[in-house]
């Protein structure tokens, strides 16, 4: 997406993650200013299903194609889910970050960590 | 980004979408960053068929040559493209990074010959125009008949004039061009206004890994001799140029092979090689836009460089598996 946005109804971490928390399951995925440092996409190396990812830790690797970045959890917990798509369709995570661009799926072993999170007006502040 | 003290686009919209222009229409490239020496004088032939790996009595005139420059050990100190201009009058284009070293080396060895080598950096710009159409869109605003392959012309575009060369670093037809610093930008301006795309360093380096085109610093370096690198074909030994004793007779423990991914991932430089036969290094990774799997080239040892030998690489501790391949690992059907 050309524009850059941010969605009101996510949390965010200050490496430029972003986390939609619903109970004690959450779903992770990289902001529009991440997918824009990166350019474009060209491969997604998923965690596997059951792993533990830890609050601040590097859970995923993003490639473009001269550079590889790893993506930070932004919350601990377990995977319980991987954005399949994004093996065959990793351009989703410039075209779409906060929808179809998707990462993981978590259940959380922490919820009160998203307490630690910023909200999306103290995130633009980090930005500009 | 800052490159050997230049500023280097590296991208303008995109790798994958300045790659593919290239490979299916013209991309041009500012690589005013490669340097020259211009060798000349009664023995500027015999000074190059010293220096130069290649036969240098078999470029014609307006013709151009590869070759390695080699130490005394046979290690590699650059490659570069020498154009005849003349007949005792020769250019050589350096890479940016070993461009003093070399043109020290020219001049100590310079000294025993009646030939000059003189630093040329300054008085040109380069841009190469590539892709299937680059040669109809440069010949739309030069005023003469482009070069063939591997020759060089005069000509004119935009009012500036040019040193046309049938070169290039991408596995497509195209020419370099030389130009004085000040016609650099209404060159690029007449080519940009026939429809050729503006491309950068990124897409330079996916194309020509993707024909496997060696680069300086990643693919060769002073620790390699061009046997392994497998450059012999460019290794005249008979010319008894520097280096060339001690590449006689040389039997490589290691060859650089080009290689693909078979599964998922991307390869980088420096990520090591398992082989049935000992262990290996990465030199050049990336993913490739035309194939859309991970591609590179590597160092293996000699008994796994066999194309279609199963090999791995370990990216950042995942083990990726791959296959030996035949050069170019991209060719058009």
């Amino acid at each position: 997406m050309a524009e850059a946005s941010y969605p009101e109804d996510l949390l965010y971490h200050p490496e430029h993650d972003w986390a939609r928390v619903n109970g004690e399951e959450a779903v992770f995925g990289v902001t529009w200013y991440a997918q824009d440092a990166l350019g474009e996409v060209v491969f997604f190396d998923p965690p596997e299903l059951g792993a533990a990812v830890k609050k601040d830790e590097a859970y995923a690797e993003v490639e473009s194609v001269k550079a590889v970045s790893d993506v930070f959890a932004p919350l601990s917990g377990e995977i319980i889910e991987v954005n399949d798509a994004l093996a065959d369709g990793p351009e989703k995570i410039n075209e779409d970050p906060y929808g179809e661009g998707w990462m993981v799926r978590v259940r959380l072993t922490d919820p009160e960590e998203a307490d630690t999170l910023l909200d999306v007006e103290a995130y633009k502040g980090l930005l500009t | 980004m800052p490159f050997a003290g230049w500023e280097m686009p590296v991208q303008y919209e995109g790798i994958r979408q300045e790659h593919l222009a290239v490979r299916t229409r013209a991309g041009m490239f500012d690589v005013s960053h490669m340097g020259e020496i211009e060798t000349s004088g009664p023995q500027a032939e015999e000074l190059l068929q010293w220096l130069l790996s290649n036969d240098l009595t078999r470029i014609a005139e307006r013709g151009a040559q590869y070759s390695v420059l080699c130490r005394q050990d046979g290690g590699v100190l650059d490659d570069l493209f020498t154009y005849r201009l003349g007949p005792d009058r020769f250019l050589t284009v350096t890479n940016a990074a070993n461009h003093e070293k070399d043109l020290a080396w020219f001049r100590r060895h310079a000294e025993d010959f009646d030939a000059d080598a003189r630093d040329a950096h300054a008085d040109w710009a380069m841009i190469a125009v590539q892709g299937p159409e680059a040669r109809a869109a440069l010949a739309r605003v030069a005023d003469g008949e482009l070069p063939a392959r591997m020759r060089t012309a005069d000509l004119r575009v935009a009012g500036v004039e040019l040193l046309v060369c049938g070169t290039g670093y991408t596995g497509e037809d195209g020419c370099e061009l030389m130009t004085p610093p000040d016609g650099a930008a209404p060159v690029w301006d007449a080519l940009r206004a026939e429809g050729v795309e503006p491309a950068g360093l990124g897409a330079r380096d996916t194309l020509r890994l993707e024909v496997c085109f060696h680069l300086y610093g990643n693919d060769l370096s002073e620790d390699r001799n061009p046997i392994e690198a497998g450059l012999a074909w460019c290794c005249k030994l008979e010319t008894d140029f520097i280096g060339s004793d001690a590449l006689r007779g040389v039997e490589p423990r290691e060859s650089l092979v080009p290689f693909a991914f078979t599964g998922p991932g991307i390869p980088r430089q420096g990520n090591a090689i398992r082989t049935e036969h000992g262990d290996g290094v990465v030199t050049s990774g990336s993913l490739s836009p035309c194939l859309e799997i991970g591609i590179g080239m590597g160092y293996v040892p000699a008994e796994a460089s066999a194309p279609g030998t199963a090999i791995e690489a370990d990216v950042r501790g995942k083990s990726r598996t791959a296959e030996v391949r035949d050069k170019p690992l991209y060719a058009k059907e």
